[in-house]
């Protein structure tokens, strides 16, 4: 197969073999990218994020497959966290949306983190890269997020959407760890559980006090996403968000504060990997040593090994 | 690198036993690998689709009903009309008599391991035999 | 009861004999194990005495068999009066095959027929349907309209026989059918005695063979609950289901906990829906698992009774006796049995099987040796009928109520699985209900971590199991296991597609349409779903409907 000319197709084989290369860390995987950037859609990111058990798959299975008969081909990642411990996950939101990956113009993708801290893998963004290459017209980002650790979110997409559900005991926390700051919806799924105003109404206050410096107001739906109710406000109000990015530069002034930081990225994980390098040489050795010893202190050796790079 | 060996853990047909199922994808997942559940009342077409997508490793379904002559093969045959067969170590597990692992093993799965099963042992099967990627 | 000054004596002679007895003992060879523990939470003691029951009232906490809280067995004579109902459930292929294996059984001795579904019809599916591609009568018989019933219950006399039917999520339209069967061999539903398992939220949590979402189908539920106790006196309306949280791998404790809690959730719905508590509660009945703790699982039985009587008269406010009588079938553990040495699961379910017994079981069925492998030969069912029948007339433990009554340690165990199963059931309430809890995946959750545990605890050969980790042979591969025939799925597929052609086409749709009708409002659905079934409109046909109306229920995955 020609991997290449297939992901320019959008052939769904080729889109996950590329992804794999992605995640897999391989060299590839960029490569591939860069020779096809010229070809990128300018594909529209949604984030899906908040505490586990709220719905948010179900939410996206339901939203997706509206905005998909729409004449819209749609990607979707979900990340799940990979264990600290073993390295492996279980990846479990696919589920929800097993009937809309048989849609020709619908690809479901799940990720692990595999290490990476803030919500996303490492590979994420490329992989949303290739989506754009095969063409899809949106991403949806599907994560955990419940505090202020998970907020990679915000350099990956251009609409991010906090979902809740009452009573799942969240409130306070959700407030303290700031990540109110983040979300441009707010959707409180399980509207058919007690406890609902209320939720809304927190939901509400803490938008209030919270940063009044942007001209977006960010809005609290709510929903019960198994019934498909509330979705088609969902999505109008998800299309608002993506109108008002688009006029006066919005968008293009957040797509390049969010490329500032993936390059900013990239610079450091190959210095990293450069210091890291150096670090584990046999003779560097002599120079942790010499530290040890109080015969150099640990900043000159950083400095020398700074200027080395250099 | 930063491989992870990934496994999508399938039931087919309407057998509503996921016991079986759900203790091997957690014992994989402490194993070091990725596993996604499809979750139960799945088609073939539904189980093709989502190991083309995951571009996963190890296919692994499980079934109790007594069904696997049927639907087994059908989703090898299917993998091997999208051109996915050749990258998928298929495993299969659950109420499956002797007497049809052989036919079993001759439509394309490389292993079924019964009831009493050691959760290790598929674990290191899949260690042994699971495709790298060689295709690009 | 013993008297204070007794008890301390013993204590003190426990001690005495600990440390002048035990403790050397231990000092020269350790025990077998670190831990010894039953499959709940709790640790087993080394010897059990008065102290352990020191506090125990016999009068309130025990009583006589018959007598509340049931402790000792529901029945003043429990097996003196009638023995166990003997139910081996059975189906396979065809109904014609399968009403052959319950002609088979009632003549070597079986009292009652115990129906297994195969699971298109479990599911509300035609056998032609797509979905049950490869699964039309596989693991039971293939009821695809009122003639495939009539079919499988041809010269059984259905006042003479007690039938119980292992189907949920379309139970209402297969009692439908067995009642217009009935109607056709002239017997009056007052004479039908039986039960349909009908418990949807054990299908929630562990079984998996579900159709609409919760609410309709606690409905359909409670209709009936309303509709029996209207027509059907003498039919359980439900089973309210333990043996398949337990096969899904919890512990004894939470089998307990997580089927009464479901069983108070039904009771909740049907107050709700209207019905006087003692109207429908004393044609409640249960199904519990046999494992293999012996005496765990004695204990089990005994607790169970003990807290449903205490729940419908605390919480309920029950008045009839019967309403607080835990009535139970059993089913020997089909997960303990294993496909090496097969036949040592004789064996175990014979252990099993006679702890049911012990724990006053009102009906039984025991399970093949070749359950790991397949469907039961003959051959096996015939051994597992005969396990029963030698423990009823040659064990003697059926000549008086709980023989085990009064043992420190079983007196012990019960108490201590009641307040476990009561923490969770409490639990439970905390969230909302059994059906808010399943809702939030709690139940599942904890079913499981035990089932990895267990798993876990294999493989670290802390638990042994003869023949798999332990005790293993080299053998050949077993030749004589039942094999399905292939050629019944295009039968039965030629079969309904004939009643199709054959039937009064107008006359079901008449009945499908009044169907949809009343299951948009809050009427009765039963007597519609009788009237369809007698047009022959198939299950497949009025499951549509339902489903059309009520929608269909999304798996909740807690891994």
């Amino acid at each position: 197969m020609n991997i290449k000319k297939s992901l320019l197709d959008g052939d769904k084989r080729a889109i996950a073999k590329a992804i794999t290369l992605a995640e897999n860390e391989d060299e590839e995987a960029i490569k591939l990218v860069r020779d096809l950037y010229k070809k990128t859609s300018d594909t529209y990111v949604i984030g899906i994020t908040g505490p586990p058990g709220v719905g948010k798959s179900t939410l996206t299975d339901k939203v997706v497959d509206q905005i998909s008969d729409q004449q819209k081909s749609v990607g979707v990642i979900a990340v799940d966290p990979s264990s600290p411990f073993t390295g492996g996950a279980l990846l479990g939101d696919r589920i929800r949306m097993q009937k809309l990956s048989l849609k020709p113009n619908v690809f479901i993708r799940s990720m692990g983190t595999r290490g990476q801290l803030g919500g996303l893998a490492k590979a994420t963004k490329l992989a949303i890269r290739i989506l754009a290459i095969a063409g899809m017209d949106y991403v949806f980002l599907e994560t955990v997020g419940v505090g202020q650790s998970e907020v990679d979110i915000v350099k990956t997409a251009d609409t991010i959407t906090m979902v809740m559900a009452p009573g799942m005991g969240d409130d306070i926390q959700a407030i303290k760890a700031g990540i109110m700051e983040i979300g441009d919806v707010f959707v409180v799924n399980k509207a058919d559980k007690d406890g609902v105003a209320r939720k809304m109404q927190e939901l509400q206050m803490a938008l209030d006090l919270g940063d009044k410096n942007q001209d977006w107001t960010p809005k609290v739906l709510k929903t019960v996403a198994k019934d498909g109710e509330g979705i088609e406000e969902l999505i109008d109000l998800l299309q608002h968000h993506k109108s008002f990015l688009e006029t006066d530069g919005r968008l293009s002034k957040l797509k390049r504060g969010q490329i500032k930081q993936e390059i900013l990225q990239i610079c450091q994980d190959e210095i990293a990997k450069e210091i890291v390098n150096n670090l584990n040489q046999q003779d560097f050795q002599n120079e942790l040593d010499k530290i040890v010893n109080k015969e150099l202190d640990p900043y000159l050796v950083a400095e020398r090994l700074l200027n080395k790079i250099k | 690198m930063n491989e992870s060996i990934r496994v999508l853990v399938a039931k087919p047909g309407l057998d509503g036993h996921d016991r079986g199922a759900k203790v091997v994808a957690r014992a994989l997942r402490d194993a070091g690998m990725e596993v996604i559940y499809t979750g139960l009342r799945q088609t073939p077409e539904h189980i093709v689709e989502a190991a083309i997508q995951e571009d996963v490793n190890v296919l692994a379904m499980s079934i109790l009903s007594g069904a696997h002559n049927t639907l087994f093969p059908k989703v090898v045959n299917l993998l091997k009309e999208r051109g996915a067969y050749q990258d998928m170590l298929v495993l299969g597990g659950g109420v499956i008599p002797d007497e049809d692992i052989s036919q079993l093993k001759e439509n394309g799965v490389a292993k079924i391991f019964t009831p009493g099963t050691d959760t290790r042992d598929v674990v290191t099967f899949i260690k042994e035999n699971y495709n790298k990627k060689k295709e690009k | 009861m013993p008297d204070k000054e007794k008890i301390e004596k013993i204590k003190k002679a426990k001690r005495d004999w600990h440390e002048n007895k035990v403790e050397p003992t231990v000092a020269r060879f350790s025990e077998r194990k670190d831990e010894f523990k039953v499959s709940s939470n709790f640790e087993v003691d080394r010897v059990y005495s008065p102290i352990d029951i020191e506090d125990k009232d016999y009068l309130d906490e025990i009583n006589f068999p018959g007598q509340f809280p049931y402790t000792r067995g529901v029945y003043s004579t429990m097996y003196r009066g009638r023995l166990w109902t003997m139910r081996q459930y059975a189906g396979f292929g065809t109904a014609k095959e399968s009403n052959q294996r319950y002609k088979y059984l009632l003549e070597q001795g079986q009292s009652g027929l115990s129906v297994a579904f195969d699971l298109p019809t479990q599911l509300g599916y035609d056998s032609d349907d797509d979905i049950a591609e490869g699964e039309v009568g596989k693991v039971g018989v293939a009821i695809d309209s009122l003639s495939d019933m009539e079919t499988l219950f041809d010269e059984i006399p259905l006042d003479e026989v007690s039938t119980s039917m292992t189907i949920n999520a379309p139970a209402a339209v297969l009692l439908a059918m067995y009642i217009a069967v009935a109607e056709k061999q002239g017997v009056s539903t007052e004479k039908l005695r039986g039960t349909i398992q009908n418990d949807i939220l054990k299908e929630y949590i562990a079984r998996g063979t579900y159709i609409y979402p919760t609410a309709p189908s606690m409905r359909l539920i409670t209709d009936i609950f309303e509709y029996c106790y209207e027509n059907i006196p003498n039919w359980n309306t439900i089973s309210i289901s333990g043996y398949h949280v337990r096969e899904a791998g919890c512990t004894a404790a939470q089998e307990i906990a997580f089927t009464l809690a479901n069983g108070i959730a039904y009771v909740e719905a049907a107050i709700e829906a209207g019905l006087d508590v003692d109207d429908f509660a004393p044609r409640l009945s249960f199904f519990f698992n046999a494992h293999n703790n012996f005496l765990e699982e004695i204990s089990k039985f005994r607790a169970a009774r003990r807290l449903w009587a205490q729940i419908m008269e605390e919480r309920f406010g029950a008045k009839k006796e019967k309403s607080k009588m835990l009535r139970f079938h059993t089913q020997t553990a089909g997960s303990t049995l294993t496909a090496q040495q097969s036949d040592n699961n004789v064996v175990r379910v014979t252990l099993q099987a006679l702890a049911a017994v012990l724990g006053g079981t009102q009906s039984l069925h025991t399970n093949g040796r070749d359950e790991a492998l397949s469907l039961p030969t003959e051959k096996s069912v015939e051994i597992a009928l005969r396990t029963q029948q030698i423990i009823a007339h040659e064990s003697g433990v059926a000549d008086t109520a709980d023989a085990l009554g009064g043992s420190y340690y079983i007196e012990k165990l019960t108490d201590d699985l009641q307040e476990e199963a009561e923490e969770y059931i409490n639990k439970i309430d905390d969230l909302g209900g059994a059906p808010e809890a399943i809702d939030q995946g709690y139940i599942q959750k904890e079913i499981q971590d035990s089932a990895y545990s267990y798993q876990k605890e294999i493989e670290a050969e802390k638990k042994i199991i003869v023949g798999v980790n332990k005790f293993k042979t080299e053998e050949e591969p077993k030749k004589d296991i039942l094999k399905l025939d292939e050629k019944v799925a295009n039968q039965q597929k030629e079969r309904v597609s004939q009643l199709r052609e054959d039937r009064d086409q107008a006359k079901v749709e008449k009945a499908l349409k009044a169907l949809k009708d009343t299951a948009e409002t809050d009427q009765n659905l039963m007597p519609k779903i009788v009237d369809a079934v007698k047009a022959y409109a198939t299950l497949g046909e009025v499951c549509d409907v339902m489903r059309e109306v009520f929608g269909e229920y999304n798996e909740n995955i807690i891994l």
